[in-house]
């Protein structure tokens, strides 16, 4: 047998796919070979790692050294003095922001130091292409340990014990809600995952889908086991085609080995998964709507009771649970509840990945214990706020979620903290914000994104979101009136009450929270029309200064040609032609263009 | 007439289309849940769903085509106007628009001369926007078919868009 002495891990996740990590595999198979190297070193593609900001991201074992922006030109110099001379390539590896330090070791990282990893334990470390990787960090072995030596009821005792609670947002216990499940009596039941991942500024379940697809499935397949399913679906976006395709091949995999299908080791168990492609609507991350996908209908959802643990698809009970729930489930298993109850608080069990975005320095995926302040999250793992400036306020849980104010930093993270907060879990989007946000305006863009995804089956979400978005229009037009803010509130609080489904009741959220805690911001649009984040266009202009000195950056970056002038003498705004963007104004490098 | 009718003109047996969505048909036959996989197979050989073929399948599957309407308007990835050979996705998501995702959408506008939504009269781009791709790390950013495109600023699209014929 040929002994691998060094290993080259390529992230192959979206983010870096994007930024070129495709082309690095076939640059390093070449190199590998010019240097008679490419029997003793393995090329492995790998899931995402998280660490997106720096993509694409190479990693060397043994030594484990991170390398991140590596472009095809720079693959021979790591062949040539890395894996041929053992010299490290220093200029590759990864600076601190904040003290511009060289960290060759990717544990020593500032954005990876205070994570816990269990559910990402797999991504960005195995091919999620061959299940034999998987296999040999542990896999499975939950699967064979349940069904051969477990007890329906003690799987879901288990579970249970843990505290592990749903993923997705609600924070629902799950052993409890498999529970349900077991304890209706039918001739089908049903397992689904919920992969309709449709909050902006989330891509956790999409990193695990093609980053460790099988933990998923394995999740799932514990699940049909507990509750008596012999039936699964993934209901997946189709915006995530790498996810599907990685999906696809999961399940061949698992098939192919008994696995997965028919009497999975002789035990009589068997349980079969089908994909589902969504077609494009966020509603059906709701579950009931969401079934009405699966079943070929609009996706609109329909009043509980009865719950889908009792009449689900198809009118069989049913269980939904998200990617990152079922991920959680292998390890619970395996290691028992009373391993998993060491992480996170006493109401809050285990870890959450969070999509850190925005105006942050480390964006990417970060799993962190339940209960880490969000503070720890920002600025210890997030590496702080983007270009010096100061933080203004955080926005968590999505289009559902809340607005948080730097007071209320300190604040730790898990489901019941944020919902006294105003916030909410959410499916764990993290986008942070700078003084230059105007939150007038981001509650605009949320409620925006919510009235446009109605699915328009009851009143209140359908008008009243409609309603509350004209108002919010007309303050960051300039037009606010007197007693806005307190209409907003009356509205808000009825939608919230009286909507039909979980979007609806929490579509209100991003304008209340933002109104608790930045109510100073609407006032300042009403009153004194002026936005003081200088974002709402109707309320801003640009000019040029003297500090000008003629390069045309602004010029070439204005999207309306609004901007002329000659090279190295004071350029002038058109002002009627000024569609007030501000893309000049990020654009020059002497700071020559004013706002106001 | 509808096209799904016309026969062959130079064999005189099915058209081949009729055979393609026929086909389709088949595999999906007395499978619950169908309409859905169907009508995205459909568009995938169409690149949209015209209507008579809409019909057609409202026919073969014993769905009332209106129904099948209320399905395919519900859903943001079905289509019923042809589309561009290329198709441009500008993300609008919560990322995004806090790192200028307007000005990107605003000057590809400008670039091709339509608006979100529209298409090129010759057929070469469809423009749209997207809530989330989820390369939130790469904000702002755009998909064009299946390539993402990230790091974005004004001045880097038309050569990007270049690029697509």
């Amino acid at each position: 047998m040929q002994h691998i002495r060094a290993h080259v891990l390529v992230c192959n996740g979206t983010g870096c796919k994007a930024a070129g990590a495709e082309k690095l595999m076939t640059s390093f198979e070449k190199w590998l070979k010019k240097y008679n190297l490419q029997d003793e070193v393995a090329v492995v593609p790998t899931g995402c790692h998280g660490f997106c900001e720096h993509g694409p991201l190479v990693i060397v074992y043994p030594e484990g050294t991170f390398y991140c922006r590596v472009q095809e030109k720079d693959v021979k110099d790591i062949v040539e003095n890395h894996l041929y001379k053992g010299r490290i390539v220093e200029r590759l590896l990864y600076h601190e922001p904040l003290t511009h330090e060289q960290v060759p070791d990717y544990s020593e990282i500032g954005f990876y130091k205070k994570q816990e990893r269990l559910v990402l334990k797999n991504c960005g470390a195995i091919n999620p292409e061959e299940i034999e990787e998987y296999i040999a960090v542990g896999g499975y072995e939950a699967l064979i340990k349940a069904i051969t030596t477990m007890t329906p009821d003690g799987v879901i005792d288990e579970v249970k014990k843990s505290g592990l609670r749903g993923r997705g947002g609600g924070g629902f216990p799950t052993g409890l809600k498999w529970g349900f499940a077991k304890q209706s009596v039918s001739d089908k039941k049903y397992v689904i995952c919920n992969a309709d991942e449709g909050d902006p500024g989330a891509f956790m379940d999409r990193s695990v889908l093609e980053g460790d697809p099988h933990r998923v499935l394995e999740g799932m397949a514990i699940c049909g086991y507990a509750i008596g399913a012999d039936e699964g679906y993934i209901y997946v976006r189709a915006e995530y085609p790498l996810a599907i395709k990685r999906l696809r091949i999961a399940i061949e995999q698992a098939e192919a080995m008994g696995l997965l299908g028919d009497n999975i080791f002789d035990s009589g168990f068997s349980f079969h998964i089908h994909i589902k492609e969504g077609a494009g609507a966020f509603v059906c991350g709701e579950e009931t709507a969401l079934m009405a996908s699966i079943e070929g209908k609009r996706g609109m959802p329909r009043p509980r009771p009865p719950f889908p643990a009792v009449s689900g698809l198809w009118g069989k009970p049913t269980n939904i649970n998200n990617v990152e729930t079922f991920a959680n489930v292998a390890q619970i298993i395996v290691n028992g509840a009373d391993w998993y109850c060491q992480f996170g608080t006493e109401k809050s069990k285990g870890t959450k990945v969070f999509a850190l975005t925005g105006k942050i320095n480390n964006t990417g995926l970060a799993e962190v214990p339940m209960g880490i302040t969000m503070r720890e999250i920002i600025y210890d793992i997030g590496g702080g706020i983007t270009d010096g400036k100061k933080f203004k306020a955080v926005q968590i849980g999505g289009p559902s979620g809340g607005c948080l104010p730097e007071s209320m930093l300190d604040l730790p993270v898990d489901y019941d903290s944020l919902i006294a907060a105003g916030a909410m879990m959410g499916s764990g989007g993290l986008v942070v914000m700078d003084e230059d946000t105007c939150m007038v305006d981001v509650a605009k863009f949320f409620l925006n994104f919510t009235q446009s995804e109605s699915c328009g089956k009851c009143t209140p979400c359908r008008e009243g979101t409609k309603r509350m978005l004209e108002i919010l229009n007309r303050i960051t037009e300039g037009e606010g009136r007197e007693g806005d803010i307190e209409l907003l509130e009356s509205l808000a609080y009825t939608i919230k009450e009286t909507a039909l489904c979980g979007l609806g009741q929490t579509a209100p959220n991003p304008v209340l929270s933002t109104l608790k805690y930045f109510r100073n911001e609407y006032e300042a649009h009403i009153k004194e029309k002026r936005c003081p984040a200088k974002v709402c266009e109707k309320m801003v202009g640009f000019t040029i200064t003297d500090n000008c000195r003629g390069c045309g950056l602004c010029a070439k970056n204005c999207p309306v040609q609004a901007i002329s002038g000659k090279p190295r003498e004071k350029y002038v705004i058109d002002q009627a032609a000024c569609i007030k963007c501000g893309a000049c104004f990020s654009a020059c490098p002497f700071k020559a263009i004013e706002k106001g | 007439m509808s096209l799904i009718d016309h026969k062959c003109s130079c064999c005189g047996g099915d058209n081949p289309e009729k055979v393609k969505v026929d086909a389709i048909l088949a595999k999906y036959a007395g499978k619950q849940g169908s309409l859905i996989p169907i009508l995205q197979e459909v568009q995938g050989m169409y690149n949209y769903l015209p209507k008579d073929v809409l019909e057609y399948v409202a026919e073969q599957t014993k769905i009332p085509v209106s129904e099948i309407y209320g399905v395919v308007t519900f859903y943001s990835l079905f289509h019923l106007n042809p589309r561009g050979r290329n198709i441009i996705r500008v993300c609008q998501g919560t990322a995004c628009h806090v790192r200028g995702g307007k000005t990107i959408l605003q000057k590809i506008e400008k670039e091709l001369g339509i608006k979100a939504g529209e298409t090129t009269p010759d057929l070469r781009f469809t423009l749209e926007t997207v809530a989330c791709i989820g390369a939130c790390g790469l904000a702002p950013v755009m998909q064009i078919n299946d390539d993402t495109h990230g790091r974005l600023t004004p001045d880097k699209l038309p050569a990007i868009l270049k690029r697509y014929e």
